[in-house]
């Protein structure tokens, strides 16, 4: 039974994941462009983006790139789906981490000068956010005895009970890591930003849609994270989740012009007085609760 | 109404013009105007566009760098020549270092005369090339 749940949730992932993503990102636009008194695009206009990319001519500033982009996709799609699946958190974590080296080794494939920084400034990002994912794994086990994402969906009390300081930095982390703050991190998605999309910019057609995809696996996954802290109370979960989201994108119109510096310092001060702090307190007040 | 015709990115490139249809243009691309509408996104990467606009008259120092941010273009792909320096050379044409035109050095589909442009032949402009672009999907399509 449990092993036909696990695959039901890895295939629902896989299918719906980009679809969801996708209408966000629509959602994301519209809303960013009704805080500046735009209008914005239509609603699918994500998925026309794409399914133009598609159809482009295939070019390369070098040809592994196609290599790297694809496992970048499929990295990150396994880590989704590992997750729904209800597999090992920490494994979801080093995947998706794996999945980003293989995104910053496609942009350094390119003998470009605007692609290595923006390579670089990826890694920045992978270095201020993969300490909070790290602690989010230690944290569930502290509280629930199991890395198993199934096993802490079953778990009586929310985890937000006990990682307050865990979720407030994850949520600190998401504005980086759904390429929001930071303009001048290679993955930022204003349409013009410092490096010209840095780590994409010598990305052009098929390549590009797929690391468009693989955005839109990571945010549903990120998102499934937020909802882990509240296992077992879905309603407020996903509330959370969609209020999250919303505040994602205020966060990043109220602050257009945020610098890799500014969010590096930041965030590791986050990470280091919200989610440390929190697994410390923990280890002394009690540990595992189960 | 294909994708292509509904997501199309644009890189706009000064070629020695005097600013004057430039202004128009990123005039056009602000959020007054809000050209996101319709799935325009203003991308300043060749990689990533599919129409290439360009403003003046193309002069020694930078026909290399057109040639350039043409050839990296993937198909398809249109140019404008927005504003007449870019059309014709215009009153610029005779000039010792200028090249007379964008259509001297990369081929041209749309033409947008104007000194400088207005911004309603810009947007008429733009309306042509994605309507070019199409033509050129199909025609990509059927070749394959
Ligand atoms: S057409 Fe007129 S406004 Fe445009 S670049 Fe030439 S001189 Fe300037």
């Amino acid at each position: 039974m449990n092993v036909i749940m696990a695959i039901l949730g890895a295939v629902i992932f896989l299918i719906a994941a980009p679809l969801l993503g996708g209408l966000l990102s629509g959602i994301d636009r519209i809303i960013t462009a009704r805080m500046q008194s735009r209008r914005g695009p239509p609603l699918l206009q994500p998925f026309y983006d794409i399914a133009k990319l598609w159809h482009k001519e295939k070019v390369f500033a070098n040809p592994v790139e196609m290599i790297f982009t694809t496992a970048y996709l499929v990295l990150t799609a396994v880590s989704g789906a590992m997750f729904f699946g209800g597999l090992n958190l920490l494994l979801v974590v080093f995947c998706l981490a794996l999945a980003h080296t293989f995104l910053i080794l496609a942009a350094y494939a390119a003998n470009a000068p605007y692609s290595h920084i923006g390579a670089e400034r990826e890694l920045i990002a992978i270095m201020v956010a993969e300490p909070i994912l790290i602690l989010l794994g230690v944290g569930f086990f502290m509280v629930t005895g199991t890395f198993l994402v199934s096993e802490i969906m079953g778990a009586g009390v929310p985890a937000i009970c006990y990682l307050p300081g865990v979720f407030l930095a994850l949520f600190a982390v998401l504005t980086l890591k759904l390429r929001k703050s930071p303009f001048d991190i290679s993955t930022s998605h204003h349409a013009h930003q410092e490096l010209v999309k840095g780590v994409t910019s010598s990305f052009a057609g098929k390549t590009l849609a797929k690391v468009e995809l693989a955005h839109w696996y990571e945010t549903i996954l990120l998102l499934g994270m937020i909802f882990l802290f509240f296992a077992g109370h879905p309603v407020i979960g996903i509330i959370v989740v969609i209020v999250g989201y919303f505040l994602e994108i205020l966060i990043d119109n109220i602050f257009p012009r945020v610098t890799w510096q500014m969010t590096v310092k930041s965030l590791w001060l986050v990470t280091l007085i919200l989610g440390v702090v929190n697994i410390i307190l923990l280890g002394i007040f009690g540990g595992i609760l189960a | 109404m294909t994708s292509a015709a509904k997501s199309p990115w644009l890189l706009h490139y000064n070629a020695s013009s005097c600013n004057g249809c430039d202004i128009e243009i990123l005039a056009a691309l602000t959020p007054l105007y809000d050209v996101e509408r319709f799935g325009i996104i203003n991308t300043g990467n060749p990689a990533h566009a599919d129409i290439f606009v360009v403003t003046g008259g193309v002069n020694e120092q930078n026909k290399e760098v057109l040639k350039n941010l043409y050839d990296q273009i993937p198909e398809p792909k249109v140019v404008m020549a927005v504003g007449i320096c870019a059309s014709s050379g215009g009153v610029f044409r005779d000039c010792y270092n200028v090249s007379g035109g964008v259509d001297t050095i990369i081929p041209v589909d749309v033409y947008v005369p104007g000194c400088s442009v207005r911004p309603e032949a810009l947007i008429e402009g733009v309306v042509k090339a994605i309507g070019v672009l199409e033509e050129k999907r199909a025609k990509m399509e059927a070749e394959k």
